[in-house]
């Protein structure tokens, strides 16, 4: 699965602008440094932040050189937002694992109808020998009437499957997430730890 | 402590930790976090130039008056800054001054990947560029002192990965020790005015100084040699470093932390105990050349690419000899429609463009959010060069063409226009070019994350300042022909548009209309519209306007448009556009 010679996660993860990439790969480096490891993320600011797709790279282990994680080298895609996951399978490992919400937002050309949103995503993910977790956070987020929390959520079923301790992740969110904001996100995470991607094979605690 | 920074924010803690008393810079990604750094930071003044040729004059004032300074922008704005560069490289300075070029391989967010390493060398002012954010910290600590110390502006590179990368980083007590300079004032004509007499003299003063760097740059700690195997030796800098680290991790490295003037002896030495040597550098062959200079055989920008930004997999493939594209994959990739970035729902912008579009007029553009015209379905930009080049662009065209080619306009935006769109206009308004501009004022400094301009009526620290008033100051360069005009009404922007072009002097239209994303300023915020289904004849107009909260249901072909109830800010475009009257507020 995942390669632990190297000691080195490397996490993509990825949605559309105000969808809360950014704030998503900050908590995990947060978590990371929490943990103890060396950590470097990147991503792009700028035009991207205008409705444009997202990607944040998290690298965490014993010493990190590169920020960026070149192609066919992600450990785990989280995604936000189906398309973006569809469109950076290409960057998975053989063996990558994918988390994914169902959230569809549409492209310009989408929303005219000029080129097909794929629907299918799900299906072309299998097809292409991966094993999509679907963690449907959008909708577990809007049960605390917060969907903006679906970032969240997945994060915490990414959790699930890191060799750190949850109490890490709740000590990072309780500080780092502004006061009013932290109650609702603590309620996020725990929906996505006990989302059940744990049952369905990737138990960390054997690493 | 341990903390993770960008390296932006590393450069402002650096720079506070020097002491800067005055920092000064203009937005650009990926510099403009610096800047906002500091201000947030520090008791430190920092302050938006309107750009960054009076920033760095700025600066420069303020390192011969003693100071400690840094000025901050993006590649492209040292060209603007390169004037006062040059020469403030001869005179030299009194504070420590910094000046931090954030380059940008791989263009994410700009309109070239020049390389700013060259300017180093060009100007012989001397380039440190640091791998990461602790180095970013360090390295901008020590700018200060090596810049005093050898009586130079410093050059502090970042790149993309450097400046919003993060990496976590000690933040440690920084012990200077050695003398500052004493503040104040110094009259040393030969030092400072650079008439042609006293310029000999410094241009050759300046040799010294970049000589007695480079002798330095032998033993100075930033540049090292991380030995390994002899068999492969590499060379490289910044963010390459990183990447070399990942792919080659038993190569021995030469990595170089002064990127000019270059540590000529550690060169010889390191290639001499190297089987195989190679230069891993992005975009220019700033390293590569000097050592091949040297005399030395060695591979570069033969086996790596000149374009673009680099990773680990692209470095280990080049030397491995498996050349730039990556593996061939086993299926073919995933057919997933575009999502470029777009003007945001109830953008003021996005009327103009809709008109400019439908009259099929030829826009001069420049850059900004407007950008994102350039793309379906508004098309409607048809130059974008640098800041200030659009209304010069449509001037030339109207010079030459008058009417007989069809309509020009130029747009521009109002931090653009105040960077440096003013001289184009008064260039309009002295040579009597009939050309018509479109100023598009939201208030603010859009693109790069809404920071105040002389326009906004607010300085960088939020406070009430004064504020450009068009009128004068467009009448004060020489135009007669002003009109202010609401971004949001569509029928009296046609009217002004049509009216404006067809005069036969030079004319500005100040499209006006606060970024929906200000909190300083009233934004257009109304109750939502919606489409009726049993009106809609489904002509699609509404759809060609690229509001992102108009879609046909589900994106399927077949359905009518409607309105995210949710999203719609009451813009009213779509309403103004709509020809069968399908178009009302939610009821």
């Amino acid at each position: 699965m995942i390669d632990a010679s190297s000691g080195i996660f490397n996490v993509l993860i990825v949605g559309v602008g105000g969808q809360g990439t950014i704030l998503a790969s900050e908590l995990l480096s947060y978590v990371a440094l929490a943990a103890g490891y060396d950590v470097k993320k990147s991503e792009v600011h700028g035009m991207s932040q205008r409705g444009g797709r997202v990607e944040s790279y998290v690298r965490f282990g014993k010493q990190i050189y590169s920020p960026l994680i070149p192609k066919g080298e992600v450990d785990f895609l989280v995604g936000f937002e189906l398309a973006e996951t569809l469109r950076s399978i290409e960057w998975l490992s053989a063996g990558g694992i994918i988390l994914t919400d169902t959230r569809a937002i549409l492209p310009y050309t989408s929303q005219v109808g000029e080129s097909p949103y794929p629907f299918d995503a799900l299906h072309r993910i299998r097809r292409r020998g991966f094993d999509p977790q679907v963690v449907e956070g959008e909708k577990l987020a809007a049960q605390l009437g917060e969907p903006k929390a679906a970032n969240v959520v997945l994060m915490g079923a990414l959790a699930r499957l890191l060799p750190v301790d949850g109490d890490v992740w709740r000590s990072v969110i309780r500080e780092n997430m502004p006061g009013n904001l932290a109650p609702v996100n603590q309620e996020a995470f725990e929906l996505g730890y006990g989302s059940g991607i744990l049952t369905q094979g990737h138990d960390s605690s054997t690493k | 402590m341990r903390r993770i920074l960008s390296g932006n924010e590393a450069i402002a803690q650096g720079a506070l930790d020097a002491g800067v008393s005055l920092a000064s810079g203009y937005p650009g990604t990926p510099s403009t976090e610096i800047l906002e750094n500091i201000s947030r930071l520090g008791g430190v003044r920092a302050i938006w130039a309107p750009n960054e040729k009076i920033a760095v004059e700025l600066a420069s004032g303020v390192s011969y008056a003693g100071h400690r300074t840094l000025a901050a922008m993006k590649h492209v704005g040292v060209n603007v800054a390169a004037d006062p560069l040059f020469t403030i490289a001869y005179t030299g300075i009194r504070g420590g001054f910094v000046v931090v070029t954030a380059d940008d391989p791989s263009l994410h967010s700009s309109q070239n990947e020049q390389d700013n390493r060259r300017y180093a060398s060009f100007t012989c002012i001397p380039m440190l560029e640091p791998s990461n954010s602790q180095e970013a910290l360090d390295f901008t600590r020590e700018a200060f002192v090596l810049s005093e110390r050898f009586d130079l502006p410093f050059f502090l590179r970042t790149t993309t990965r450097i400046s919003h990368g993060k990496s976590i980083v000690e933040v440690s007590k920084w012990e200077e020790s050695g003398e500052r300079p004493v503040p104040g004032l110094v009259k040393d004509p030969a030092k400072y005015v650079m008439v042609p007499a006293n310029a000999r003299a410094r241009h050759r003063d300046l040799f010294e100084r970049v000589a007695r760097v480079a002798a330095f740059s032998e033993t100075f700690p930033f540049n090292r040699v991380e030995s390994a195997d002899s068999a492969l030796g590499i060379i490289t800098s910044g963010a390459s470093y990183n990447y070399v680290r990942d792919a080659f991790p038993n190569a021995s490295i030469l990595k170089l932390g002064l990127v000019f003037p270059l540590p000529t002896r550690m060169i010889l030495e390191f290639a001499e105990n190297c089987e195989r040597l190679i230069v891993v550098e992005e975009l220019e062959p700033h390293i590569e050349e000097w050592v091949r200079g040297l005399g030395i055989k060695v591979e570069g920008k033969s086996i790596i690419s000149r374009l673009g930004e680099l990773d680990s997999g692209i470095v280990r493939r080049a030397i491995e000899g498996r050349g730039e594209d990556p593996v061939v994959p086993d299926h073919e990739p995933e057919v997933v429609p575009v999502r470029p970035p777009v003007m945001c729902i109830g953008c003021p912008h996005r009327g103009i463009f809709h008109l400019l579009s439908r009259k099929k007029i030829f826009v001069a553009g420049d850059i900004g959010c407007y950008t994102l015209a350039v793309t379906p379905p508004l098309s409607a930009i048809h130059t974008t060069v640098c800041m200030g080049a659009g209304i010069n662009q449509a001037a030339g065209m109207e010079a030459v063409l008058q009417d007989q080619h069809g309509k020009v306009v130029a747009v521009i935006g109002d931090s653009t226009f105040l960077h440096s769109g003013m001289g184009g206009v008064l260039n309009m308004a002295f040579n009597r070019i009939p050309a018509t501009v479109l100023i598009l004022d939201n208030f603010t400094t859009a693109m790069t994350g809404r920071q105040n301009h002389p326009g906004s009526g607010f300085d960088m620290k939020g406070n009430r300042t004064r504020q450009v008033n068009w009128d004068t100051l467009l009448r004060g360069l020489g135009i007669e022909h002003i009109r202010i005009v609401d971004a949001y009404d569509l029928e009296e922007i046609d009217a002004a548009l049509m009216e404006e072009m067809n005069r036969d002097a030079p004319s500005v239209i100040v499209v006006q209309g606060a970024c929906m994303l200000l909190k300083n300023q009233p934004v257009k915020r109304e109750p939502p519209y919606e489409i009726y289904e049993d009106k809609c004849t489904d002509c699609g107009i509404c759809l060609r306007i690229g509001c992102p909260a108009i879609s046909r249901k589900d994106g399927l072909p077949g359905e009518k448009p409607v309105i995210d109830p949710r999203e719609c800010t009451g813009c009213s475009l779509c309403f103004q556009v709509c020809r069968f009257e399908a178009i009302g507020v939610l009821k």
